[in-house]
């Protein structure tokens, strides 16, 4: 029994080790500039523990192998030398593997989320509710209208709480359910959240941030590649969560600046 | 047995006395009809943007719109509910049902009114889940969840009430439900257009209510058999 037992935990270990190395099932491509920094740590991450993970099943294996008595069944055998040097040294193995991954991988999450928005960016606010996304744009003035929580009206198509009437700047926001953006321009976005805690991610740009009812949250990206990604809540926000998404559209600068026109006109 | 007894001519005093409770509207036949107009510039309605919900976008050819503030050719206003407020003597709701439907990610129609005690029946038509939450202040507020083809819900208002009505899945599906003391009331299509029909000689109340822009009333005498013409008219703003 003993050694069918290795062998299994061996076969096991080595299977579910090589669906990792061979990229079975893997994330969709990064369509982003902070994505291969991401990807990168990702890979080293896996490397680290996939090797501490392969190590510690083939010592399970090759113990349970070698140990194994049928004869004797009350007899326990112990670790030559004792376990305590063992251990001691998986802790610290462990623990400095651990360690390295956590100041490593903050800086590359530093990097994306704390580096400042280039100042090139175009602003795009987003506010999220249950159990929806909206995005609002400056329109042609280039100013944001002021916002006012008592004036928010979904039933008027009024998501964010603008007052048109008596501020000139909100008078031509665009606001749309889809994030649309140019390809290749950097994007900076503000979350805000109307309910209660909702995410902001999408897969293909390797990003994901949470929305903080009251606090306003800065994000921003630059996508490199045309085409239409989903935005998904990632923070489970009530009874509608699981419908809850959005659309990211990235489109060629000339396809994005004729988007902003027609919405513009409506 | 004695007790069993009484409940039952208790039981028949009632139904003799029904009056109590609501006569059938006394029959008439003076009308009052006219149209509901405005004045100034309406807000521009805006495309919904249903993509997160593809089985209701693909119901509609062309992005439904707002309907705070609907608008036909000739400054006409829809959806608004033309009802009388005042001289109507008390009635019994009718046995029909009123139907409400979410269809296409939309509360159709947009603006349902029905009478106070009258059933209401609430249906689900789309292949995604709905949670109607009707916000009422006077009469009891619940929301319920309504799964792809789950059966109707069935419920009704006691007291007089207009009750703005938003799902909790879908924020930008929005209606109205207007629970009215009367039974003449007319809510206007896009020609703006209302006529209040069956009405006895008398002395009535006409209020008109549009969501956004609120009531306004007039008073209305009618002979016997004479047919009345009034106008409303709401003064509109672009924001």
């Amino acid at each position: 029994m003993g050694k069918v037992f290795a062998v299994v935990l061996t076969v096991i270990a080595i299977v579910s080790v090589a669906f990792f190395a061979m990229h079975t099932w893997w994330l969709p491509p990064d369509i982003s500039t902070t994505g291969p920094a991401v990807d990168h740590q990702l890979e080293e991450t896996l490397i680290g523990t996939g090797v501490l993970f392969l190590a510690g099943q083939l010592l399970l294996g090759y113990f349970t192998w070698t140990a194994r008595d049928p004869k004797s069944k009350d007899k326990i055998k112990t670790f030559p030398g004792g376990a305590t040097p063992l251990v001691t040294a998986a802790i610290l193995v462990v623990g400095i593997e651990v360690l390295t991954l956590t100041f490593v991988g903050s800086k590359v999450w530093a990097a994306i989320y704390l580096a400042p928005p280039d100042p090139q960016s175009i602003h795009i606010d987003v506010q999220a509710e249950q159990f929806a996304f909206y995005f609002r744009y400056a329109g042609p003035d280039g100013q944001f209208g002021a916002v006012h929580p008592d004036k928010i009206d979904d039933g008027s198509g009024n998501y964010f709480g603008l007052d048109p009437a008596n501020d000139v700047a909100a008078r031509d926001d665009i606001v749309v359910g889809s994030l649309v953006v140019p390809v290749n321009r950097p994007i900076a976005l503000t979350l805000h959240s109307k309910d209660v805690g909702h995410s902001f991610y999408v897969r293909e740009l390797r990003v994901q941030q949470d929305f903080v009812p009251g606090l306003d949250i800065p994000l921003h990206f630059t996508a490199t590649k045309v085409g239409k990604y989903e935005i998904v809540c990632t923070q489970l926000c009530g009874l509608g969560h699981y419908n809850m998404k959005a659309y990211l559209e990235v489109m060629g600068e000339p396809d994005y600046e004729q988007w902003l026109k027609t919405q513009a006109g409506q | 047995m004695t007790k069993k007894l009484l409940m039952l001519l208790a039981g028949a005093a009632l139904v003799g006395n029904g009056g109590m409770a609501g006569l059938p509207a006394p029959a008439g036949n003076a009308s009052i009809s006219g149209k509901v107009t405005y004045t100034g510039t309406p807000p521009k309605m805006k495309p919904i943007d249903m993509s997160k919900e593809p089985s209701c976008a693909k119901q509609h050819a062309t992005p439904v719109m707002t309907e705070n503030v609907a608008t036909g050719a000739g400054d006409t206003l829809e959806y608004v509910v033309v009802y009388i407020s005042a001289g109507d003597s008390d009635s019994a709701a009718p046995t029909a049902a009123v139907r409400y439907d979410q269809k296409g990610c939309q509360y159709l129609p947009h603006v349902l009114p029905m009478q106070v005690g009258q059933n209401l029946q609430i249906y689900n038509d789309d292949q995604t889940s709905h949670n109607i939450h009707p916000l009422a202040k006077v009469n009891p507020e619940w929301n319920k969840s309504q799964p792809a083809g789950s059966p109707a819900i069935d419920t009704k208002y006691d007291k007089p009430e207009f009750i703005p009505v938003k799902c909790n899945i879908h924020p930008w599906m929005h209606g109205y439900f207007v629970v009215l003391n009367t039974s003449h009331y007319s809510v206007t299509g896009q020609d703006g257009a209302f006529s209040l029909k069956g009405l006895p000689a008398g002395k009535y109340t006409v209020t008109a209510w549009q969501e956004q822009y609120g009531s306004q009333s007039q008073d209305v005498t009618v002979g016997a058999g004479e047919s009345k013409a009034i106008n409303f008219t709401f003064k509109a703003l672009p924001y």
